[in-house]
C-alpha cells in the first residue's frame, strides 16, 4: 500500500512476543512472525500445525468446506451427518446472503443435521443418513444433496460415499459426500480443498448449455457475506459482463454445472477457491485473473483489469463510464471522512485473502495497516504463486485428495491463443498469477501467521491500533482492551463493503468506529482509583 | 466386600470358557457373582444361561430408548449367576468400543452393582486385546481392580499379554486397577507351565494356574454348558474348581513391569526349543 508516512518502528516486537515462549515453541513460532520489507524476498512459515495450547483463530476442517464454501448456495441441502453441535454453528453465521433463484429454491434458512446419538455412534450411523437424505428429499425435492462428514464418523468408518451413491441411484438426484471430517488438515484450510474437489468432480461440467453474452466470467471466492456479491453483480451488468456463476454467494447449483462454459475465471478469496481455478484451467482451457473488489481504487482496477483482458473497445469504454459514475460519491465520502482517519493505525487478521483485501479500503481513507496475518493462509497466500515449487507437502496436505485433472478431449477449449496470453502478459498483465500479500505491505509492518490470542495481545499494547480486525472469537477479548474490534467473516451487522457503493459504507463506518469514544471508557473508572479508600482499624 | 474382576486376553485363547467355568466353580462354593460380557458377539454368558438367550444391553438401550428396568438386561442363569452382555454392533460398522462406554455407564446407573445384589463379585469378559479406550473400560477407576489375562505358551498370546499388562500400567499409575495373575490355558505347546511361569515372573506377577488342555471343555461347550456343570466329577472340572479357589485366596496385586520385544523373543528361545 502506498503512503507518504513511515509505520512505526518495531522496535523488538519479535522478540518481545517471543520470549515468553517455551524454546521450542518460540523457535516455530518464529518462523511465523515477521517484519515485513517489500524489497527482499521473505518466507514466512504457514499452514503448519499450530502448537497445542496456543488459543488459535482458527477452524476445522468441516468448517471450512461446509461452512465457508458450500454454506452460501441455496439450492444445495447441506446435509451433516453428526451431532448437532457441527450442523448448528456452522449455519448461517456467516451472514452470506442470497436471492431465491428462478425455481424459489432457498435451502439456507434450514439447518439439516442427521443429529447422531450415541446409538449411531455405536452401531454405525448410515442407515440414519440414509433415512435423513429419504426425509429431505420428500420434504424439500431438491436437485441436489451434500453430505459432510463430522469427526466422529470418521472415527467409526461410516461410508458417506456408499450412502450417497445409493440415494444418488434411488432418487435420481445428485447425491454426493464430502470427508471433511473436522480433524483434517491443519486448519479449515483443508475444508476448502475437500469442497472444491467435490464440487468439480460432482457438479462442474454436468451442464453445457452455453449462455448468452459476449464476456463470459465466473466469479470464484465471493460469499455475499453482507450483500457483496449484489454490488459486484449489479457492476458486472452494467459493465455488460455476463456472469455465469458465482463461488457461492447468492450463487444456484446450477450455475456451478455450466461454468466451464465461462470465458475467463475472477479468484477474488485466492485460498479457498483457486484449486477449482486451476483445475477448470487445466481441463477446459479457462485462465484466471486474481482480482480484488474490496476498496473503490482496487474495484476499478480489476474492472479495467478484466476489460483489458477480454481487449473489446466497446467494454473498456463502458467499464470506464461505470468507474465515471461511481467514483464522485466514493471520492466526497473520503473526503468527509479522511481527516478524521488519516494516520490511524489498523490489524487485520482474517481469513486466506480478506487480511489483503482489506488493506486497501483503510489505505483510501489514509489509515495504515501495522499488522496483518492469516488464519489459514498458505506461503503462496502471503509470498505469491512463485514460492508453490517450494512449499513442502508435509503429511497433513498428502491427507487431502488431490484431484488428477486432465484436458477434456471435447470440451477443452482455448480461450485466448498462447500468442494473445503473451502479448497481454508482456502489457503487464498478470494472468494465472497472484503475488501474495507481503509484496504489497510497508516496510516494518508485522505479519504473523496463525497468530494466536497471546500475541494479539501483545501486539495491541504495544501498537495501541485504531481498529482490529478479526473474527467472533477475538472480538470481545480485544474489545476488553480498548480497542474497537471489527469482525471480517461477518461484518458483525454491517456490510456490504464490497465495490464502490461498499467501500463508502466501509470508510463511515470507520469513521464511527475509530472516532468513538466509548472505548476508551472500557475500563470502570475503579479500575484505575478506588473511589473509597480505607485503612485498617487495629494494624 | 465385591471383587471387580476382568479377564483379558488374545482373542481366541478361551477367555469366556475360563471365565465362565471359574465363575462357575465360585458359584459352587456358595458365591453370588454377576458376569459381564463386553464383547460385540454376546457370547460372554452363553455357558451359564445353556444358550445364547440374552437380550444385549445395547439393544435393549435401542429398542426400549432410556427406559430400562435392570431385569431387562439382566438375566440368571446357572447356580443364580447373574448374567449381563453389553452387545454390540455388527462387524465392521459403528464404533464397538463406545459400545462398551455406554453399557457400563449404563449399568451403573440402573444400579447393577448395588449392595441390594448382595454380589461377591462382578466378573467383566473383556474382547481380545486392548485395542482402544472402550475395551480398556472395565480398567478404569471405579471398575475393575484385578485383572487376569487369559495366556498359552504360543508367541501371539504371550504378546498379547504383555500389550494387555501396558494398558495396566496406564490404568494403574492413575487408578488401582492391579495385575493379579496369568492363567495359562493350554494348547500344549513344549514346556509351557515353566515358559509361562518365567513370562508371569518377569511382569512382576504370578501364574496362578495351569489349565491342561481336555476335549471335556469342548464336549460341555457343545451342551452349552460349563464343564462344571455338564459332568461334575470330571478332572477337569476340579481344575477350575481349583483355580475359582486360588482367585478366592489370591492376595498378590501388583503393577506389572511390561517386557521390551527383544527380552520376549529370547523368552521364548529360552524355553520354546528343547
Amino acid at each position: 500500500m502506498k503512503s507518504d508516512t513511515k509505520l512505526p518502528e518495531p522496535c523488538g516486537i519479535q522478540e518481545d512476543i517471543l520470549k515468553k515462549y517455551p524454546s521450542k515453541v518460540a523457535r516455530k513460532r518464529s518462523k511465523s512472525i515477521v517484519l515485513n520489507d517489500p524489497k527482499t524476498e521473505q518466507e514466512i512459515q504457514a499452514n503448519i500445525r499450530t502448537v497445542p495450547g496456543i488459543i488459535t483463530q482458527r477452524g476445522c476442517c468441516y468448517a471450512g468446506c461446509k461452512g465457508v464454501v458450500l454454506g452460501p448456495t441455496r439450492d444445495i441441502i447441506n446435509l451433516t451427518h453428526g451431532p448437532i453441535g457441527c450442523g448448528f454453528y456452522s449455519w448461517a453465521t456467516r451472514r452470506n446472503q442470497t436471492r431465491p433463484g428462478p425455481d424459489g429454491d432457498n435451502f439456507m434458512p434450514y439447518c439439516f443435521s442427521t443429529d447422531m446419538q450415541d446409538d449411531n455412534i455405536v452401531f454405525g450411523g448410515e442407515k440414519k443418513l440414509r433415512e435423513a437424505i429419504q426425509e429431505a428429499y420428500d420434504i424439500f425435492h431438491p436437485k441436489m444433496i451434500g453430505i459432510f462428514a463430522t469427526c466422529p464418523v470418521g472415527l467409526i468408518g461410516d461410508d458417506i460415499h456408499a450412502v450417497a451413491r445409493e440415494m444418488k441411484e434411488k432418487l435420481g438426484i445428485n447425491i454426493f459426500g464430502f470427508s471433511c471430517e473436522g480433524y483434517k488438515g491443519v486448519s479449515q484450510s483443508a475444508g476448502h480443498h475437500i469442497a472444491n474437489n467435490q464440487i468439480f468432480k460432482h457438479v462442474v461440467g454436468l451442464d453445457d448449455t452455453v449462455k448468452e453474452g459476449k464476456f463470459k466470467i465466473n466469479l470464484l471466492g465471493e460469499y455475499n457475506i453482507g450483500g457483496d456479491a449484489f454490488l459486484i453483480e449489479d457492476l458486472f451488468k452494467r459493465c455488460g459482463l455476463t456472469l455465469i456463476s458465482t463461488y457461492s454467494g447468492n450463487s444456484s447449483v446450477d450455475h456451478f454445472a455450466n461454468s466451464h462454459t465461462a470465458d475467463l475465471n475472477l479468484i477474488m478469496c485466492h485460498r479457498s477457491i483457486n484449486y477449482v481455478a486451476k483445475m477448470m484451467e487445466k481441463k477446459f482451457g479457462i485462465p484466471w485473473l486474481k482480482i480484488n473488489f474490496i476498496g473503490a481504487e482496487a474495484t476499478a482496477k480489476s474492472l479495467r483489469k478484466i476489460a483489458q483482458y477480454f481487449g473489446d473497445k466497446e467494454l473498456i469504454k463502458q467499464v470506464e463510464k461505470v468507474i465515471g459514475e461511481e467514483m464522485p460519491a466514493v471520492l466526497e465520502a473520503r473526503k468527509d471522512v479522511e481527516p478524521r482517519t488519516r494516520g490511524k493505525l489498523a490489524m487485520i487478521f482474517v481469513g486466506g485473502s480478506r487480511a489483503h483485501h482489506y488493506q486497501y479500503l483503510f489505505s483510501e481513507i489514509g489509515m495504515k495497516t501495522v499488522a496483518a496475518g492469516y488464519e489459514f493462509a498458505h506461503r503462496d497466500d502471503y509470498e505469491g504463486r512463485k514460492v508453490l515449487p517450494q512449499i513442502k507437502v508435509d503429511a497433513d496436505s498428502r491427507n487431502i485428495e488431490e484431484v488428477v485433472v486432465e484436458k477434456d478431449p471435447k470440451r477443452y477449449r482455448l480461450r485466448k491463443t498462447e500468442q494473445e496470453l503473451d502479448a497481454l502478459k508482456k502489457k503487464g498483465m498478470e494472468i494465472s498469477k497472484y503475488e501474495g500479500m507481503m509484496s504489497e505491505m510497508e516496510p516494518n509492518s508485522v505479519v504473523i501467521d496463525d497468530i494466536s490470542q497471546y500475541e494479539t495481545e501483545k501486539l495491541i499494547d504495544k501498537y495501541k491500533p485504531a481498529v482490529f480486525c478479526a473474527g467472533i472469537k477475538e472480538k470481545y477479548t480485544v474489545q476488553k482492551r480498548g480497542i474497537p474490534m471489527k469482525q471480517l467473516h461477518s461484518y458483525d451487522y454491517g456490510g456490504p463493503f464490497a465495490a464502490f457503493k461498499g467501500a463508502i459504507n466501509f470508510y463511515r463506518e470507520m469513521d464511527r468506529t475509530v472516532n468513538t469514544k466509548v472505548w476508551r471508557m472500557i475500563k470502570a473508572p475503579w479500575e484505575n482509583e478506588p473511589e473509597i479508600t480505607a485503612t485498617f482499624v487495629v494494624e | 466386600m465385591m471383587r471387580k474382576i476382568a479377564i483379558y486376553g488374545k482373542g481366541g485363547i478361551g477367555k469366556s470358557t475360563t471365565t465362565q467355568n471359574i465363575v462357575a466353580g465360585l458359584a459352587e462354593m456358595g458365591k453370588k457373582i454377576m458376569v459381564v460380557g463386553c464383547d460385540p458377539k454376546a457370547d460372554s454368558t452363553r455357558l451359564l444361561l445353556g444358550g445364547m438367550h440374552q437380550k444385549t444391553v445395547l439393544d435393549t438401550l435401542r429398542e426400549e430408548g432410556e427406559d430400562i428396568d435392570l431385569d431387562e438386561i439382566v438375566k440368571e442363569g446357572y447356580r443364580k449367576i447373574r448374567c449381563v452382555e453389553s452387545g454390540g454392533p455388527e462387524p465392521g460398522v459403528g464404533c464397538a468400543g463406545r459400545g462398551i462406554i455406554t453399557a457400563i455407564n449404563l449399568l451403573e446407573q440402573l444400579g447393577a452393582y448395588e449392595e441390594k445384589w448382595a454380589l461377591d463379585y462382578a466378573f467383566y469378559d473383556v474382547l481380545g486385546d486392548v485395542v482402544c479406550g472402550g475395551f480398556a473400560m472395565p480398567m478404569r477407576e471405579g471398575k475393575a481392580r484385578e485383572i487376569y489375562i487369559v495366556v498359552s505358551g504360543e508367541m501371539m498370546a504371550m504378546y498379547a499379554a504383555n500389550n494387555i499388562c501396558k494398558g495396566i500400567v496406564k490404568f494403574a499409575d492413575a487408578g488401582k486397577v492391579r495385575l493379579a495373575g496369568l492363567i495359562c490355558n493350554s494348547r500344549q505347546v513344549d514346556n509351557e507351565k515353566e515358559m509361562i511361569e518365567e513370562l508371569a515372573k518377569k511382569l512382576g506377577t504370578q501364574m496362578i494356574h495351569f489349565v491342561p488342555r481336555e476335549k471335556m471343555v469342548q464336549r460341555a461347550e457343545i451342551n452349552r454348558k460349563t464343564v462344571i456343570d455338564y459332568e461334575p466329577g470330571h478332572a477337569q472340572a476340579d481344575e477350575y474348581r481349583t483355580l475359582a479357589n486360588k482367585i478366592e485366596q489370591n492376595d498378590m496385586y501388583i503393577v506389572p513391569k511390561p517386557l521390551e520385544m527383544e527380552e520376549l523373543e529370547s523368552l521364548l528361545v529360552e524355553f520354546g526349543i528343547v
